[in-house]
C-alpha cells in the first residue's frame, strides 16, 4: 500500500472510530459533527468528479446541493401537513421515507445538471466558471422569491425522515446511514475513474482534440460527468437537509459552492479521498477556530491562500507526495 | 400601467446598468489583459463603500468621500495585486478562483472586524437630494440621474483612455500579446498593477455611489459581482463595449422584468399567485437572457476569443 492508500485507510478508520467512541462516551454533538463532515464530504466527492476527473471548474454546485435539499424539504413538508403535492392529473403525495426522497433528489438534481451542463458546456474556461456560478445564483434567487416553500425563511421539518428498520433520530444510526452512502459512493467513484468512461473523461481533460480524433465526443463525456457529479451532490443536499431538519435558500448560495470547492482543494483535487479529508479538516477548523474567534473566516482565508499559492495538491498532496495524483 | 411608471423604471434600469458597467469594466479589463478571473472584485466595491461611509461620517463631505473611495479601492487593489494576484497569472483558473475566494473571506471578515456587523449609512448630499421634474412630467430623484451622468462620463473617459492614450495602447497590446510588449520594453508588471488598480478604483467608486442609495454592509459586493459576471458573459469577456451593452441590457431586463412579468401573469392568473410567480421568474430573467445569448453566441455579443 502506498502512502496515499495508508492515508485513506487512516481517514476511514477515523470516520468509524471517532463516532463509535463518541457514542460510547455519550457525546452526541461529536457524532453530529462527524455526520456533517461526512455529508459535506459526499457533496465534495460529487464535485470532484466534475472538477478532478473532468477538469470542469464548476462554481455552481450549490444548485444541486440546494435542489437535493429542497427535494427533501418539499416532500417532507407535504407529508407533514398531509397536503398532497398534486391532485390532478394524478395524485402525488409527500413522503417521509428517506429512500424515496433520495431517489427524487438524485433524479431532480440529475435533470438540473443535464440542463445546466448542456448550456454551460458549450463554453469553457472562465466562461464556464461564471456561467455555472450564474445558474447557481439563478436558483438561489428563485428559492428566495418563491413564496410557496418558505421563501427567504426556509422550511423546517419537525421530525427527521424515516429509514425502514432504523431509528434515524438516534445520531449514531443516522451517521451509519450517511457513512454507508459515503462509502458506497466512494467505491463507485473509484470504479468510475478506472472504467472506460472515466479513462476517456480523463483523456478529454488532458487533450480534448486527441479524444475527438479517436471518435469520442468530449462534450458528451463532460456532460455525463457533470450529470453524475450533480446527482451525487444532490444526494448530499438531501442528507444535509435531513441532518439539520431545515432547508433554506442558503443551500443555493454561491458561498456554498465555494465551500464545496474548498473541501476538494483542501484535501487535494482528483484524489479519491481528497474531499473527505478536506471536509473533515474544514469542520475541524470551523469548530476549533470558530471557538477561538468570531472572525475565523479570516484564518480560513489565509490558510486557503497559502495552500493555493504554496501547497498545490492539498493536504493529501503534502502528506503523500505529488507523484500519486494522475495529473 | 402608466407610461410615467414605465419611464421611471427605464431610468432605474439604466442607473443599475451604468453602475454594473463600472464593476464589469474592471473585471473585463483584468481578464482581457492579465487573463485573470477575480472573484474579489466585489470586495473592492465594498471597500470603496466603507471608505466613503467612514470619510463622509468624519468630514461630512460627499466629494471627499468619493475621493476616499477611489483612493482606498485603488490602494487595496494595487496592494493585493503585488502581494497575491501577481503569483496567479501563470496558474490555471481553478487556482485563481480559489485564491480570490480566499481574498473575499479575508476582506469580508476583516471589514466586519473593523466596522462591526451593523450596516453603515452614507447620506446623499443636500445639493443632490430630492426629485427633479424631467420633460414629460416625470419626477425622478436627482441623485440617481447624477449616477447615470457620472457613469456615462466615466464610460466615455474609459473609451478615450483605451483608444487615445499611450496607456490604452499598452493595454490593448497586452491583450493581444503580452510577451511581445514585454520584449518591446514595456514594464509589464507595472502595467498589470496599474490596470488592476484602475479596475479596483472603478469598483470602489461604484460601491460608494450605490452605497448612498443602499446600506453599506459586509457582503454587499458579491451580488453585484455575480451580476457583473453575467454582464461580461453576455457582452463578451475582454470587451469594454460589450461590458457597456451587456450592463445596460442586464439593468433594463432586471428592472423591467420585475415590473412587467407580474403584470403579465396577472392577465391569466389570480393576483397573489401572479405576483409570486411573476417575481420569482423575474429574478431569474437575466440568467435566462444570459443562457439565450450563450446559445446564440457562446463567446458573448462582442467576444472574440473562444
Amino acid at each position: 500500500m502506498n502512502r496515499e492508500g495508508m492515508l485513506n485507510a487512516a481517514v476511514l478508520l477515523g470516520l468509524i472510530s471517532v463516532p463509535l467512541w463518541a457514542w460510547a462516551a455519550d457525546e452526541p454533538f461529536i457524532i453530529t459533527l462527524t455526520t456533517k463532515a461526512a455529508v459535506l464530504a459526499l457533496a465534495g466527492v460529487g464535485l470532484n468528479i466534475a472538477l478532478g476527473l473532468g477538469g470542469l471548474v464548476s462554481l455552481g454546485h450549490a444548485a444541486f446541493f440546494g435542489i437535493g435539499g429542497y427535494a427533501m424539504g418539499i416532500l417532507a413538508s407535504h407529508a407533514q401537513t398531509f397536503d398532497p403535492i398534486m391532485e390532478a392529473p394524478f395524485l402525488i403525495e409527500g413522503t417521509k421515507s428517506m429512500p424515496v426522497i433520495w431517489l427524487v433528489a438524485v433524479i431532480a438534481s440529475g435533470l438540473a445538471a443535464l440542463a445546466i451542463g448542456a448550456l454551460s458546456l458549450r463554453t469553457s474556461g472562465v466562461y464556464f466558471i461564471m456561467i455555472t456560478l450564474a445558474f447557481g445564483q439563478m436558483l438561489y434567487f428563485f428559492a428566495i422569491s418563491w413564496p410557496a416553500y418558505g421563501g427567504e425563511d426556509g422550511l423546517s421539518i419537525y421530525v427527521r425522515n424515516g429509514f425502514p428498520g432504523l431509528n434515524t433520530l438516534d445520531p449514531i444510526q443516522f451517521y451509519g446511514i450517511v457513512f454507508a452512502i459515503l462509502l458506497a459512493v466512494l467505491f463507485l467513484t473509484a470504479r468510475l475513474a478506472r472504467s472506460p468512461f472515466g479513462l476517456a473523461l480523463n483523456a478529454a481533460r488532458q487533450s480534448a482534440v486527441r479524444v475527438e480524433t479517436v471518435g469520442l465526443s468530449p462534450y458528451r463525456l463532460r456532460l455525463m460527468a457533470f450529470v453524475i457529479s450533480g446527482m451525487i451532490t444532490g444526494l448530499a443536499g438531501a442528507l444535509f437537509a435531513d441532518l439539520n431538519r431545515f432547508v433554506s435558500p442558503t443551500m443555493f448560495s454561491w458561498q456554498t459552492s465555494g465551500e464545496i470547492m474548498i473541501f476538494v482543494i483542501l484535501g487535494g483535487v482528483a484524489r479519491l479521498f481528497g474531499p473527505v479529508v478536506g471536509a473533515v479538516l474544514f469542520i475541524l477548523l470551523e469548530h476549533l477556530l470558530g471557538g477561538l474567534s468570531d472572525f475565523w473566516h479570516i484564518y480560513l482565508g489565509l490558510l486557503l491562500l497559502l495552500i493555493v499559492l504554496f501547497a498545490r495538491g492539498g493536504v493529501i498532496g503534502l502528506l503523500a507526495g505529488r507523484g500519486v495524483a494522475h495529473d | 400601467m402608466s407610461t410615467l411608471l414605465l419611464a421611471e423604471q427605464v431610468l432605474n434600469g439604466l442607473q443599475l446598468g451604468i453602475m454594473l458597467f463600472l464593476m464589469a469594466a474592471g473585471l473585463t479589463l483584468v481578464f482581457g489583459v492579465m487573463g485573470l478571473i477575480n472573484l474579489a472584485h466585489g470586495s473592492l466595491y465594498m471597500i470603496g463603500a466603507f471608505a466613503a461611509a467612514a470619510v463622509a461620517g468624519a468630514t461630512g463631505s460627499f466629494l471627499l468621500a468619493l475621493m476616499a473611495a477611489l483612493a482606498a479601492a485603488a490602494a487595496a487593489g494595487a496592494l493585493v495585486e503585488m502581494l497575491v494576484i501577481r503569483r496567479l497569472y501563470d496558474r490555471d483558473h481553478l487556482d485563481q478562483v480559489l485564491a480570490t475566494f480566499a481574498l473575499i473571506l479575508i476582506f469580508s471578515e476583516g471589514t466586519r472586524w473593523v466596522f462591526g456587523s451593523f450596516p453603515l449609512y452614507l447620506n446623499i448630499p443636500d445639493y443632490l437630494a430630492g426629485p427633479i421634474t424631467l420633460p414629460g412630467g416625470i419626477q425622478y430623484p436627482l441623485y440617481r440621474l447624477t449616477l447615470i451622468g457620472i457613469g456615462l462620463v466615466i464610460a466615455l473617459g474609459l473609451f478615450l483612455l483605451i483608444s487615445r492614450t499611450r496607456l490604452g495602447i499598452q493595454i490593448r497590446a497586452g491583450e493581444n500579446d503580452r510577451e511581445m510588449i514585454a520584449a518591446l520594453g514595456v514594464d509589464i508588471s507595472k502595467l498589470y498593477t496599474i490596470v488592476f488598480a484602475l479596475g479596483a478604483a472603478l469598483a470602489g467608486l461604484a460601491g460608494a455611489l450605490v452605497g448612498a442609495i443602499q446600506s453599506v454592509q459586509v457582503g454587499m459586493g458579491e451580488p453585484v459581482l455575480i451580476l457583473a459576471f453575467v454582464v461580461i458573459v453576455i457582452g463578451g469577456i475582454g470587451s469594454i463595449k460589450g461590458a457597456l451593452v451587456g450592463a445596460i441590457l442586464v439593468g433594463l431586463t432586471d428592472t423591467l422584468g420585475g415590473l412587467l412579468l407580474p403584470a403579465l401573469f396577472a392577465q391569466f392568473m389570480e393576483a397573489s399567485a401572479a405576483q409570486g410567480m411573476g417575481s420569482a421568474l423575474a429574478s431569474m430573467l437575466i440568467y435566462i437572457l444570459m443562457a439565450v445569448v450563450l446559445v446564440v453566441r457562446p463567446t458573448g455579443l462582442y467576444g472574440a476569443r473562444a
